[in-house]
Order: structure tokens, then sequence, then C-alpha cells
């Protein structure tokens, strides 16, 4: 063992690593597996857990008084008779996105980095789909009639109106949500078995060993891996790009000035991947902290990361002028309007505040100093998250509140209940996440483990 | 180190895969054959009356005409329910102690509306007008079935949309000539007769069905049932 | 009373000034708000933190939130599909006649406002009263209504009327009502001395002729009538004038010009339904060029309905109407002293230039005075129309329709006297509501308390039942026999339409008491009077009173034109009656409230949430000031002041309403009610504590202090909404204002223009896209339903909108919703000011479902709950819609309705009654809209297809055009070129809204043509 350890310690000369020094098959397996297995529950943990808990069951609550009461609990009006529900349902689909960006499209460009955030990634589109999923239904008030969105045979001969891009987000959605489940489920499977074998107790042989479903590590077993793990990579890497294009149509095929645009679906995906690698940061920089992961979830990934962040953000920079040219280019009054009404409405100062934070403050990211400032870098991802909530709201509501005929203008304010529900999701979001990092592996171990391999390949190349 | 599962936990992992498309499937199809089934639909299904009265003896054994009783089915939306008058007109004369009657006489003589239970209630958010169906040949029996074979009265038709349709959407497989609305014992011609002369029907008594191929159906768009 | 920040509705008016002198006169807005563009953002930030105690805006507290995490944690997953429940029917023992389940019938009779009796038609079914529509028999109506007809039918249903009779309090019976009072009434007899009967204005012939009886067996009984906003100048005017109070009579579809001295002659007053009619057929331009339009004049404090629609306006205080009516005198030739105080506010130019106008058209105009101007400015107006020999053919006259025209004022005050000096046994009071609507000065809650025995009837447990021994309820129009006059004199015969639905009765059968024809029917006594009074016996009278229950109207009632010449020594009564008020003071203007009149309607939830012409205020009166006032005064509307006057002060919101007269508030009657039911106890301010015998009309002298505190009003209309007309090239430059793209929603032309441009309502780049589309449109090969709105003839009066909600069953929902733009009308009356905040001119545009022909709303909705018609309707199919509000986003029009909670009212037995069994009642979570009435258009294609023909042009007649008094609204088949609708839309002056986003909308509008007189410079 000793030998071996020593045989493939990973070199220590590489200036900037993807993977910290000295670790062997061993250490990773230990490092990452322990955290589940081993390491007791610590105050913080619980702690976190509690409030996210507190948060779910306020959202439990608006949703209980909106299924008695209505949606009229929320602040949402003739004309903007869309608030909250549909901003954050785009917000949160957005965030989804850098997780299936990272597991499949990287798989497929062999882009070595990932794999040590990649399985956390998947967790938080997991539950960011998962949070999204909810808005569509509670926005209705009446959730459940939901089942009218759905093509089946009934005695009424009836069917949805497959015109209505609401319709085609039913089947976006739920695909999404469905392939990201067994993308993240097969990724899982080697790694629950390495949890089932080291795991102490046996309730947690008993679940492991049922959730890994009999893998036994075998050539056959890895062959088939394989595979399966390249088909779901191409199986999702199409909805990186068609869910949110589709999320855009509920806009793009309205009438609605600021709606009624072609170039939403590219700068709705850009936009979708900027915010998700910011959420991925967001949850990245306190985890590899309070887990000291340092030398797994190393400076280069944040570094990479913050690139990304860098270049998807700079698209939606080029979206934002070009909505604007385009505007006035177009000499259709309403577009004029609609535009000056952003620069100077009633709701202007959210909208320079959206510019602020989406296009101006993320430039910092040029600077390498920047990019490699973990505190800055938490701050900054925070920063484009807000960003990127607002920018939603400003399509959304905006837009609406003030279209074609004045006399039916009118202002959306948001109530405690629509608050009330977007913090609930938050509950929902952390509540997941903390246990998924309690219960599974949060780093993926048999990929680290390869790249351990891999790195020492190159080494002993060298 | 020991076995957690036994051997045979493969098999219903393997199991578990097909397994549970199938038991998605069958449990939709038993849902969809539910909904169609009498025990829901209350289709066929003998509701017991006040007063066990018999369409079978009175429309067909006596022949007595659907409007005796039900007088404004060619005037309103609403048939009518007949008054207990109007069970008074004979049985004043005959049966007039006949222990079976005793509610309609008590209904007389107390001045209290007897309380039939309904058969064919349409679902709610329908607005159904009986008077322009009869006005463009569409058959008592055609909805209500072989009335006149009824001792007790039965649901017909399920009464769903899908039920409507069926003729919304192709009546000439169900008009018949006017004079014949009310007979109880017609019998539509055979096969491709009907449709031959349902159409003939169709253009004659100016059903909504589209002029063209590409039209609206007027038939079946909404307002014509649901407002 | 809301505290909120001061800054959620603080209007910049300098900023507003300015930016219209930047733009020009023809600029078109909406509000002041939008104008002066009042940021909004603060109040955004409010909400974003809202206050975390106490109830939010959402109507939720605290102990709701713990209730709701119990219910939370108690949430399991909800009910599957249930079996369908087993119903019953219940048929007739014995059938009644003629009805027919699922068919309604039409019964003719007759409701009253102030007294005057209006014909109209009700709908039942199966019994029960439904929906009011007019009576076309009938001289008062021709077949439309006013907002109050059509309430009507929901105070007949209100669960809040009395329901049974009451003494001190506890619940007796009419029979011992009769008995107990039969022993006073004994004990009166035979002088009858300190008997007081006070009612309302008579003109039932029938009653009159029953309290002769009573007073002839009562001699030293006295009938005592008062009508709080009644027309008590317009009476006595007519005694200063011809020396007896006559009825006048107007025809103002003859008149060529008309000049109102602050006259809402169009939505109050008697006969204003008939009036709007005529006049609006004299707006009428069928013709083109050669149409005979005529012109209104009007000079006004507070905007009226009436206003909005003249040619010319001038703002002046209700005060200055009297120079200005003696100055329009002088220049008729009538010889009449100047006024005491000289007004500077009328320009010399606009008298002289309507002066010689008037002077032009002898014969051919009309001048009517206001009813809350005092007597001698109707006195002037009578000399002006007889000086201009208008007398006899724009304006006749006519004994009056009132049982026993008296001075009310005085006679209440009569009753006032003698109750405090102990004079009165037995009071009994008809109707009336003294204790809440007497002149604040009378005190007549003290007074009342001094009668030994007080009975009072009425619908209502009201600030008076509740001073009183005895309650009554009084019988509704359409549950009891009586008779009434029209305008014209024209006997109306109102016919019960169901047994009365509690223990209520009419004042006929509370008179019979005292007569002793207590045991006859109020059927009796009303046929009774009629057979003694006609000529007509046995067989003739029977059919004559057949005929006239089916019409409503006993025929050829109308009063016979009188000629009266005019008082001798009138004109130097004009010289003593000295023009209240100094030139420059701030005064007060006392008007019955648009919506809810002079506080009668005030439980009626339609009124109290339609929005009142010209300002879209809802549930709310307020102290109405112009915008230079205001600025005067440094007030802002949401101010909370306090208005003091004639002594007195109540506390108000300020509103700030362009085009209001300087130095003048207006305050509107009726709100402010202490008992008056779950709707209208609490709302609005009670102006009548202020309002005293010696200024019933206006009063001057007043004072207003700030409270530092703001209140916070429901406007249908919302901030930052405004339009330019065609053509302004100004407009242009201030592109990026809120709202200044040029929309042509309003399309607007002098007749001067339009006769030089008859296309000018139509736009070359729309016309030149109008049917462009890469989609083959539908083929409507059946009838293809249309609308057209004449912009000319509306008179924006809201009747419409009213009879809508009342055919549709559209929800009331409360003022807090209002303000968060959650109000349910199905058509909404939008209101466009052009030109200067202090005299601009005004535009109503009625705003229903457009019907698009390519719906935006359609192809979004998942569910297909909303879906194309064959006929070109957007249907609604209520129980398919999921709620996702897509369809309302997209709908350019924003005439989508959506039920954020439970709105539709399914808890009150009493409204399951009114609703029509037509049309859906909508739940929670489900989208509506107009739907051109299609239930009506349904019943009519089935009546048509069993008789074998097409619907005839006019036999499907919607809602709102049915009720409209002007009929600006007309409905019908756009597929027959010969329909009317047809006929109007090819006429140069339509134009459909939005066109350029190809929606084809099937509702389009004929677009407005002023005649203003050249002579005055707008």
């Amino acid at each position: 063992m000793a030998s071996e350890g020593s045989h493939n310690t990973v070199g220590v000369t590489d200036p900037d690593p993807i993977i910290g020094p000295g670790h062997t098959f061993e250490t990773v397996t230990d490092k990452i597996s322990a955290i589940v297995l081993t390491r007791p529950v610590t105050p913080g943990w619980v702690l976190g857990l509690l409030i996210s808990f507190g948060a779910l069951m306020l959202l439990n609550m608006v949703i209980t008084l909106l299924m008695i009461k209505g949606v009229g609990i929320w602040g949402i009006r003739i004309p903007t008779a869309w608030g909250f529900a549909i901003v954050n349902f785009v917000w949160w689909i957005g965030i989804g996105h850098a997780g299936t960006l990272i597991s499949a499209i990287l798989l497929l460009l062999h882009q070595r980095w990932r794999t040590s955030i990649n399985r956390f990634a998947e967790a938080m589109t997991l539950f960011a789909v998962m949070c999204a999923g909810m808005f569509p239904l509670l926005h209705m008030g009446r959730p459940w009639l939901f089942f009218y969105l759905m093509p089946y045979p009934n005695p009424m001969w009836t069917w949805p109106q497959f015109r209505s891009p609401l319709v085609w987000d039913v089947f976006a959605v739920s695909t999404y949500l469905t392939v990201s489940l067994l993308f993240w489920f097969v990724g899982l499977i080697p790694d629950l078995a390495t949890l089932r074998d080291r795991a102490k107790n046996k309730a947690a042989k008993i679940i492991y060993g049922a959730l890994a479903m009999g893998w036994r590590g075998s050539a056959m077993h890895w062959f088939r891996y394989e595979t399966a793990s390249l088909l779901l990579a191409g199986l999702a890497t199409p909805l990186v790009v068609s869910v949110h294009t589709v999320v855009s149509f509920d806009f793009t095929i309205g009438i609605i000035p600021g709606w009624h645009t072609t170039i939403f679906p590219p700068y709705f995906v850009a936009g979708a991947i900027y915010s998700g690698f910011a959420m991925v940061l967001t949850l990245a920089i306190p985890i590899r902290k309070f887990y000291h992961l340092e030398d797994l979830v190393t400076i280069r990934h944040l570094d990479i990361m913050a690139k990304v962040m860098l270049g998807t953000g700079l698209i939606v920079a080029y979206g934002y002028l070009i909505e604007a040219f385009l505007a006035f280019y177009s000499g259709d009054q309403y577009e004029i309007y609609m535009m000056t009404n952003r620069f100077k409405g009633p709701y202007a100062p959210l909208y320079w505040m959206l510019i602020s934070c989406n296009i101006i403050i993320p430039q910092l990211l040029w600077s390498k100093k920047v990019r490699r400032n973990v505190g800055l870098l938490f701050v900054l991802s925070l920063v484009v998250n807000t960003g990127m909530w607002l920018e939603r709201f400003v399509i959304i509501v905006i837009s609406l509140s003030r279209d074609f005929i004045p006399s039916s203008w009118g202002m959306y304010y948001p109530t405690r209940w629509d608050w009330a529900t977007y913090i609930g999701t938050f509950g929902l979001f952390f509540t997941l996440f903390f246990l998924f990092i309690r219960v599974l592996p949060m780093i993926s171990i048999v990929e680290v483990r390869s790249l351990v391999a891999e790195t020492n390949e190159e080494k002993a190349h060298s | 180190m020991a076995q957690i599962f036994h051997r045979s936990s493969n098999f219903a992992a393997r199991l578990s895969i097909f397994g549970g498309v199938v038991i998605v499937g069958l449990l939709s199809f038993a849902l969809y054959e539910i909904a169609l089934s009498p025990w829901y639909t209350q289709q066929f299904v003998k509701r017991q009356q006040p007063v066990p009265f018999s369409h079978r003896h009175h429309a067909g054994e006596l022949g007595i005409d659907c409007r005796y009783c039900h007088t404004s089915v060619e005037k309103s939306s609403f048939a009518g329910v007949p008054p207990t008058q109007t069970c008074m007109t004979c049985h004043s004369q005959i049966w007039t102690n006949a222990a079976m009657l005793e509610p309609v006489r008590q209904s007389y003589r107390d001045d209290k509306s007897i309380e039939w239970i309904r058969v064919n209630a349409l679902p709610d958010f329908v607005y159904f007008d009986h008077s322009i169906h009869v006005a463009k040949g569409v058959g008592c029996t055609t909805c209500h079935g072989q009335i006149a074979e009824m001792p007790l009265t039965e649901r017909a038709g399920t009464l769903y949309m899908s039920w409507c349709l069926e003729c919304h959407r192709q009546p000439e497989k169900y008009v018949r000539p006017k004079s014949e609305v009310f007979n109880p014992y017609y019998e539509p011609p055979p096969g491709d007769e009907q449709l031959k002369l349902g159409k003939e029907l169709v253009a004659e008594y100016k059903i909504q069905v589209p002029q063209h191929p590409g039209d609206m159906k007027p038939l079946q768009t909404c307002s014509t049932c649901h407002r | 009373m809301s505290e909120d920040s001061n800054a959620k509705n603080s209007i910049d008016l300098a900023a507003a000034r300015a930016k219209l002198a930047g733009a020009g006169a023809a600029r078109m807005w909406q509000s002041l708000e939008q104008l002066s563009g009042t940021q909004k953002f603060e109040e955004f930030r409010d909400y974003e933190f809202p206050p975390s105690a106490g109830k939010g805006n959402d109507g939720i507290d605290r102990r709701d939130v713990l209730k709701l995490m119990a219910a939370s944690a108690a949430m399991a997953g909800l009910s599957a599909c249930t079996k369908l429940p087993t119903e019953k029917i219940v048929p007739y023992v014995k059938p009644p006649e003629e009805i027919l389940a699922g068919r309604p019938l039409f019964y003719a009779t007759s409701l009253f406002q102030a007294g005057v009796a209006t014909g109209v038609l009700v709908e039942s079914h199966t019994g029960r009263p439904t929906k009011i529509e007019g009576n076309s028999e009938h001289p008062g109506s021709l077949g439309p209504t006013d907002i109050f007809s059509q309430a009507a039918i929901l105070q007949f249903w209100d669960p809040d009327r009395s329901q049974s009779v009451y003494l001190d309090g506890r619940v007796s019976t009419w029979s011992d009502f009769a008995a107990k009072t039969g022993n006073y009434r004994t004990r009166l007899l035979p002088k009858g001395s300190g008997l007081r009967i006070l009612t309302e204005t008579i003109t039932s012939p029938t009653l009159g002729a029953q309290m002769k009886t009573l007073l002839a067996q009562y001699p030293e009984a006295q009938w005592h009538q008062y009508e709080p906003c009644g027309a008590d100048s317009v009476r006595e005017g007519a005694r200063l004038a011809f020396g007896r109070p006559v009825n006048t009579v107007y025809h103002f579809d003859q008149a060529d010009v008309i000049v109102s001295l602050d006259a809402d002659f169009l939505t109050c007053g008697a006969g204003h339904v008939r009036y709007a009619r005529d006049f609006g057929s004299r707006r009428d331009l069928a013709d083109g060029a050669s149409s005979n339009l005529n012109r209104l004049y009007i000079a006004e404090s507070m905007p009226t309905a009436t206003g909005a629609v003249s040619d010319h306006r001038l703002p002046v205080r209700s005060t200055d109407i009297d120079d200005l009516a003696r100055q329009l005198a002088a220049a008729a030739g009538v010889a009449v002293p100047p006024s005491a105080n000289a007004s500077a506010k009328i320009p010399a130019e606009w008298v002289s230039a309507v002066g010689r106008d008037l002077a032009a058209h002898k014969g051919s105009s009309i001048v009517i005075a206001g009813e809350q101007q005092p007597p001698l400015v109707h006195a002037l107006a009578h000399a002006i129309n007889a000086a201009l020999g208008n007398v006899g053919k724009t304006v006749t006259y006519t004994e009056s329709i009132e049982a026993n025209p008296v001075n009310q004022l005085e006679s209440l005050r009569d009753l006032v006297n003698d109750l405090n000096a102990g004079k009165v046994e037995f009071l009994l009071i008809l109707g009336a509501n003294p204790v809440y609507d007497a002149p604040a000065d009378f005190n007549f809650a003290d007074a009342i308390k001094k009668a030994t025995l007080t009975v009072h009837s009425g619908l209502y447990l009201d600030e008076t039942a509740e001073l009183c021994h005895w309650h009554c309820p009084a019988a509704h129009s359409l549950e009891s026999w009586s008779d009434g006059r029209a305008y014209d004199g024209t006997v109306g015969i109102v016919q019960p339409l169901i047994a009365p639905l509690y223990d209520a009765h009419s004042a006929h059968e509370i008179i019979a008491l005292f007569t002793g024809d207590s045991d006859k029917t109020p059927h009796d006594i009303v046929r009774g009077y009629w057979q003694s009074q006609r000529p007509e016996k046995d067989k003739a009278f029977e059919a004559l009173w057949e005929t006239s229950l089916h019409d409503g109207l006993i025929a050829n009632t109308a009063l016979p034109a009188i000629s009266v010449a005019t008082h001798a020594d009138f004109v130097s009564l004009a010289r003593t009656s000295a023009a209240s008020g100094e030139a420059n003071s701030l005064e007060v203007v006392f008007r019955p409230d648009p919506s809810i009149g002079d506080g009668e309607w005030a439980n009626s939830g339609w009124l109290q949430e339609l929005p009142k012409p010209v300002t879209r205020l809802t549930w709310d009166n307020a102290a109405m000031i112009s915008p230079l006032t205001a600025q005067q005064l440094g007030l802002t509307t949401g101010d909370y002041v306090s208005v003091s006057v004639n002594g007195g002060s109540i506390h108000s919101g300020v509103y700030i309403v362009p085009g209001h007269a300087e130095n003048s508030v207006t305050l509107h009657l009726g709100y402010g009610r202490s008992r008056a039911g779950q709707v209208g106890t609490g709302p609005g301010f009670n102006v009548y504590l202020v309002r005293t015998s010696s200024a019933m009309g206006f009063a001057t002298g007043a004072q207003i202090a700030k409270t530092g505190k703001t209140y916070s009003f429901a406007s249908t209309q919302q901030q930052y909404t405004i339009d330019v007309v065609k053509g302004e090239e100004e407009s242009k430059a201030a592109m990026g204002e809120p709202g200044d793209a040029e929309r042509n929603l309003v399309r607007i032309a002098t007749f001067e223009e339009f006769k030089k441009d008859p296309d000018f309502a139509k736009l070359a780049d729309e016309e030149a896209t109008k049917d462009l589309s890469i989609y083959p449109g539908y083929q409507y090969d059946g009838y293809a339903w249309g609308m057209s709105i004449d912009l000319n003839r509306c008179v924006g009066c809201n009747a419409c909108v009213i009879a809508c909600q009342s055919e549709n069953n559209i929800a009331v929902v409360g003022k807090d919703q209002v303000e968060r733009g959650r109000a349910m009308h199905w058509i909404r009356i939008d209101t466009y000011f052009r030109g200067h905040l202090d005299n601009p001119e005004m535009y109503y545009e009625p705003l229903p479902c457009q019907q698009c022909e390519n719906a935006p709303c359609e192809y979004v909705c998942p569910v297909g709950a909303t879906t194309h018609n064959a006929e070109g309707l957007n249907d609604m199919t209520y129980n398919r819609c999921v709620g996702t509000r897509y369809c309302s986003n997209n709908c350019p029009y924003k005439v989508r309705r959506f039920n954020f909670y439970l709105y539709s009212d399914y808890k009150t037995p009493s409204l399951y009654g009114m609703r029509n069994p037509n049309v859906t009642v909508r739940s929670r979570g489900v989208m509506e809209k107009c739907t051109y009435c299609v239930q009506r258009i349904n019943a009519a294609k089935i009546k048509s297809e069993e008789e074998n023909r097409l619907i005839r042009d006019g036999e499907i007649i919607t809602a709102c055009q049915s009720a409209c008094p002007t009929q600006a609204i007309v409905f019908g088949n756009i597929n027959d070129p010969n329909s009317k609708v047809a006929k109007l839309k090819a006429q140069s002056r339509d134009y459909g809204l939005l066109e350029d986003l190809n929606t084809r909308p099937r509702t389009t509008y004929l677009a407005r043509v002023r005649n203003p007189n050249p002579e005055i410079p707008s």
C-alpha cells in the first residue's frame, strides 16, 4: 500500500494544479468519503440546515395560503399579471444550466478540471430545477388543475393548445429534470458502491448498496458506465441550449414590447450559464473552505469558472446592447417607449441596478488578481446572481406594466407573500443541498481518482 | 467481506426497470376504464323513483306522445317534467286507488311537489337546449335511448363531452326526419343509407356544418355550449 | 385612512404645466400624476419591505399567519375526482300560466328617481327578476336606461334590505303595527292635528289622491315633502318666473345651440335619459359634411359628464353663474340688472360670442340651468328662452308633474319647527331619510325625538329608522303596485314582478291604514283610482288596463303644453336678490354623487365601484379642486384636509380635477353613511354635515386646512397615461416622456376639419398594413359579429358598465382590490384630456373586448380556454381556464379580467336570485372578459333557426347597447352590408384601436368631431 502510495504521488512541481499535491487514490477516497461516513455532524451544518428548513416551512405556509385564498395574495394585477412567480421560475431554471454544461458539454470536451466540481454542480442543477418547476404550478393558484396542460386521452376529447409556449415549457422542463436526475444518478453509482463498501453501520450499507445497484467495478461495469455517461452527456448537451430557449419563447411569442424579440433565445442561454456559474461559485467557495477541499477545488477551478462568467457576461451585455439598439432602430413607437421607460420610467433604478450588476461590476474579472481572490470572487458571484434576477424582473414586469394603451397601465408591487415565496424556494434548495453534502460524496471520487492516475502518467512521460 | 444482498436481489433490480413502466401503464388504463364505467357515469343505471314510473308502459304500450308530458321540449331549453296535475288528468279516472300512485295523489292533495331523481344530469358549465335539437331532427331516442323499453328510466349515454361531440362532429350519422323525432320506435336506415339520408337532412335543416374544407366548425366552437 | 408616505401621491403641478407648455395645447393626457411624472419608485421600495406587523396590503394579519402554520402542517393531498352527486327534479304540482322554465319573460313597469318615473322592462326567469332594460314605449326612456335603473335589480335583491317590522328595535309584524298604531290614528281623529307625514317627491296620482283623502279626513294634519337633491330651485325658479311651479320640458333634438348653466342634464335631473337620447341624435354624422351637429356651451365648476362632451366649457365657480346668467340675459335682450359683484373669471368675448350664437338660433336653442343653482338663475334661463322664442319649440311648459309641488326646503323647515314646538304627535316618514340628509342647521336628529310617535317606512334600516319608534320595510318598486308620472307627465304603471320578499308594504298600504281602506289590496287601490279617473268603463276600462299593464304606461297621459307668461315683477326680484359670496373667496359646491346620488344608492356595490365620470374615482367622494387652487393652497391629491364652511367642518381627501373652476371645492353628497348596510356604511365623508338650509347648492367663505395625514383613493385609471392626437408633431419632440408615443387612441377633428378631410381618422400607414398577413384569414360564411362605438355620441354616463355588470354576473371586488388594479368591469370608459390643465378638452372611449380576428390572446392559452369562434368571437370557456393569465398579458387592450380571489359571492342566498342563469358565475383563478353577450347571441340564433330564418338586424342587442342612452354602441352582423353596424363601419370616421398591430378588432370606433364656435379661441 505504502509503496503504491508513494508511487502514485502526484507531481509537486505543477505551478497551477487542478488537484492539490500529494494526493493518492486512497487520500482522495478517504478525504471525500470521510465527509459522508466518518466526519461528525458539525454545529455549523446543523445551523445551516435549520435555517434552510425554516425557510422551507415558510414556503409550505405560502403554498397553503395560496391554495386557500388564491394568487391575489401576490402583487400581480391587470396589466402586470405575471410577477415574482415567473421571474423566479426563469431565474432558477437559468441557474440549473451551469451544472448540465459542466457535466455534459465539458465531459464531451474532455475538460479535466470539471471533475472535482461537476458532482455538486449537477446536484445544484437538480435542486434548482425542482425550485423552478414549482413556480409554474403555484403561479396558476390552482395547481391541482395542472394536468390540463398534459396531453392525455380523456372523455372530453380535449387537448392542450400546442401553439402555446407554456405547453412547450411543460415538456422542456420535465425532460430537463428527468435527464439531469439520470445523469446525476449514473455518475453516482461507482461512488455509492465505494460508500457501501466503506460504510460501517448496516443501514448505510443497505441503503448505499441498494442505490449502487450491485456495482462491483468489473470491467464490464466500467464499460457500461462510460457508455451510459457519454450517451446521457449527448442527451443533456442539446438541453443546455433548448430548455432556456423554450423558456425565452414564453416571452418572444408574446406581442408585448420588450418581449417580442428574436434575440432572446441566445441571450437567455448565455444568461443562464452566466448565473449558473455564479451560483456554482457561490456554493463552491464556502464548501471548499468549510470542508477543507482547497486541494481538490483549487484556485485554478475558481479562476476558470470566473473566466466562463466573464465570457458569458459579455454575451449578455451584448444582448442588452442589441436589445436597446433594435428598439430605437426599429422605429416602432411602442418598442422605443418600452426602452425609454426602462431608462427613465418608475422602475428605472432597477434597470440601472441590473446594468451595473451584470455588466459593469463583473468587468473586474478581467484582472487575474480578482479572479484568484476568493473572497472578492464570492461577492462577485452574489452580485451576478442578483443581476440575473433583476434581468428577469426588468423583462417581465417593466414590459408588462406599460404596454400599448396607457389607460390600462399599472405598477406592480410585490407583497410580503411574493417575497415569502421567493425566500421559501431558497429554503427548499438549501435544505436539499445540506442533506446532499452530508449523505452523498459531493465530489466524484472515481473521476478524481482517474484524474490522479492521468496526472501521474503525464509525470511518468515527462 | 459479507454480502449484504442475496443474489436474488439482482433479479428484483432488473424487474423494477420494466415493472415501473408496466405498472404506470396499467394504472392509467384502469383509471380511464373507471371514468367510462357505468359505476362512474351512471350510464344504464336504473334509479329508484318515488313513483315507479314506467316509460315502457306510458310511451311504449300506451303510445302517449312525449310532448304530452314534456310540454316545453319544442319551446324551451328545458324539456319540462310534468306537473302532478298532468298525471292526475288520467289518474283521477283510472287506477284511482292503486297504492303505487299514492305519492301522486298525496302530492296533488297537499299541493306538494313529487321529488323525482334526476336521471339525465348534464355536467356543469354546459348550456343545453332541447328545443333546437328537436327542431334540427335529433330524435328523443337518439340521446335518451330506447325509452319505450325502459320500465324504470336509465341514462342512455355517458353525457360526456365526447358523447356530445360524436354528433356535433358528424350530425349526419344521427339526424332523422323531423316527422320521426318523437317516434320512440324509429329505426335509422342501415349503414350508408343513414349517412346518405343524414347528409340530405343536414342540408335541408341547415345544420351548421362547415361549408368549405378549411372552415371552422360552428357546432364545435366552445360558445355553442359553454358561456 | 392610510398613513402612507406622502411621496406616494404627491404631484408636481409646476412640472405638469411646464410639460404641457412644452408640448402645446394638443397634447393628450390622462392624469396629473402622469403629466408631472410622479416617481412611484419610493412606493415600490415601501412595498418591497412592507410593514411587518398588523394588516398588510393583502389583508392578512398575524393571527391568520398562525392559523396558516397549523393548516400547512396538516395540508395533505387534494381529494381525487368524486362521483357525480344525485340531483332532484321538483316539478310544479299545478303549472302557473305563461311561465316556461328556461325562457325568460319581460314585464313593463316603472322605477323612480327623485319621484320621477321612468319606464323599464324587467327580465324574469321563472319568477325571478334578473335584469332591467329600458321600455322603448316610454317617453322617458325610449329603450335605454341609466345606472340607477340598472342598479335597481341589485337593490331589490340586496341582503341588507330591512326584512321585518321593528318596534323600538325589536322585531314585530305588520299586523301588529296596523293594530297598535290604530289607536293613535283614532285618537287623532277627527281633526288630526299633530299628525305629520313626511314623504319624498310624489308624482304618483294614486298616492296623491290617497293623501288628499287623508288630509280631508284629518283636516289639521300636514303633508311635508323633502328631497335632499331634488328640484327645489327648479320649482322655485318657475314660480319666480311664472308665478307657479310649472314643469319644463326640453326638446334637445330640436336644439342647434345649447347653453348649460351648471346643468348636468345628460346624467341627472328629470328626463335625463330621454334628454341624452335626443342630444345624441344631434351628434350623428351619418350625412357627413351636411350633418346637422348641435353645439353645446357649458359653464360649470366641477367637470361633469355633460361638461366633458361640450364643445365649449367655461370653468367658473357656481357662485359666478348668476353673473353669467345676467350677462347672457342682457345679451338676449332681457332687461335685468347686472350682478351685485361681477366676476373677473367670465371672459366678455365668450359671453358675447355665445350671445351672438344664441341670437343666430332663435327658436332652435336652449338655455338650461342646473339644479343646484338658485331660483333666480332658473328664472333668467326661462326669460332668455322666452326672449329667444324657444318657448313652444325647443322648450315647452306643462303643469307640474308632482301631486303637490311645494318648496320642499320650507316644507321641511316647517316640520322641524313644529317638532321643536312639540306640536307633532304622530310623525309618519315615507321613504325619506332626513336624519342623514336634512340640512345640518335643522338638527333633525334632535327634532325627531320630540315627536310622541314616529313611524318610518323605507327599504333599509337607515339613520332615520334608527331614531323612529316603528320601522316598516317599504316594498321595492319591483314587488309592489303603484304609478308615477314621467318628466313629461306620462303616467307609468308600477306592477310587481314577484311577491314581496319580506314583510314589506308600499306607501299606498300605509296611507290606506289611515283612510280606512286597509282592506283593499295595493292592486285594487291603484286600479280603483284609475277606474274612477278614466272615462272608459267596464269592458273598455278592462281593455285599457290590460294594455297599460302590457305597455307599462297609460297612453296619451303626457301633460299638454301650456302657455305661461313671464311674471311681471321677477326682474325687480332679480334686483333685490344679491348674488352670494365675494369674488375670490373659496366656494364649496354640494352635488349629488354621480354614482350613488344623494346617498340612497350608497349600499349598491355596483355603483360604489363604478368609476365616476372624468375622475374615474371609485368607493369615495373627495374635496375636488382645480390644479391652480391646489397650487395656491399647497395641496395635492391624497392630502387629508379639513374643509370648514357654514360654521361646520368635515375631513376629506383632496382630489385634483383638471378643468375644475378656481377657488371652488366640489363635495359630493351621499357618502359617509352611518347606517346604510354592509357596503354603504363607511366609505367616504358625510358632506351633509356642512350643508345648511341657507346654502343648499353652494356656499362661499370656505376654509381648507391640512391635517398632515394622507388618504389613498382607488381610481381605475392608472397613472402615467397619455396619448397624443394624430398629426401633432411637437409630440415627437417630447418622445421619451411616459406615454408620449403617438398612439392615436382617440381621433379628433373639428367639424370644419372634418368637412375638409372626412377621412381624418384613417392613418395612411395603418391602411397600408391593414390586411397584411402570411396566414390566410378565417372564412366567416355565416354571421360575423361586430360592434361600432360612436365617440361623438358617447356621453360617458356609465350606463353600459352597470348594464354589463348586471347581465354578466360580474363581481364587485372592493376598494382595496380596485387600488391594486383588479376591478372586474368588462367594459371600461377610458377618459382622456387634451390641452391645458385649467380647462382641458375631455374625451371618453368605452373599451370592451375588441374581439380581434387575429387575437393575441388565443394562441398563447396552453389549454385552449379562449378560442376563436366561427362567427369571429373570442370564446371564453371558464371551466377550462387554469389561470396562467398569459392571455391577459398578451392582450394589447388589457380588457381581460382575472379572479385573483374568489370575488363572486357564493354565500349570500338572496344574490342567487339576481344572477343571470345563462351566464356562468366565475370562480377563483378564472380569466373572464366581454363576450359580446354570447348568451343573447345564442338565444337569438336558436330562435331564428327554429323559425327557419336568419337573425334580423337589431334582433340581438348587447347589454351595453340596450342601456346606452345616446345609442353610441351598435352591434350586429358585419357580413350583412345592410346591417346598421356595417353601415356605421363604412363611415369615413371608422377606425380600430392599435390596428397597426394587425389584430383586426371587430369593435371599431367612430372618431370624435367637435363643433366649436370659430369665434371663440380654444
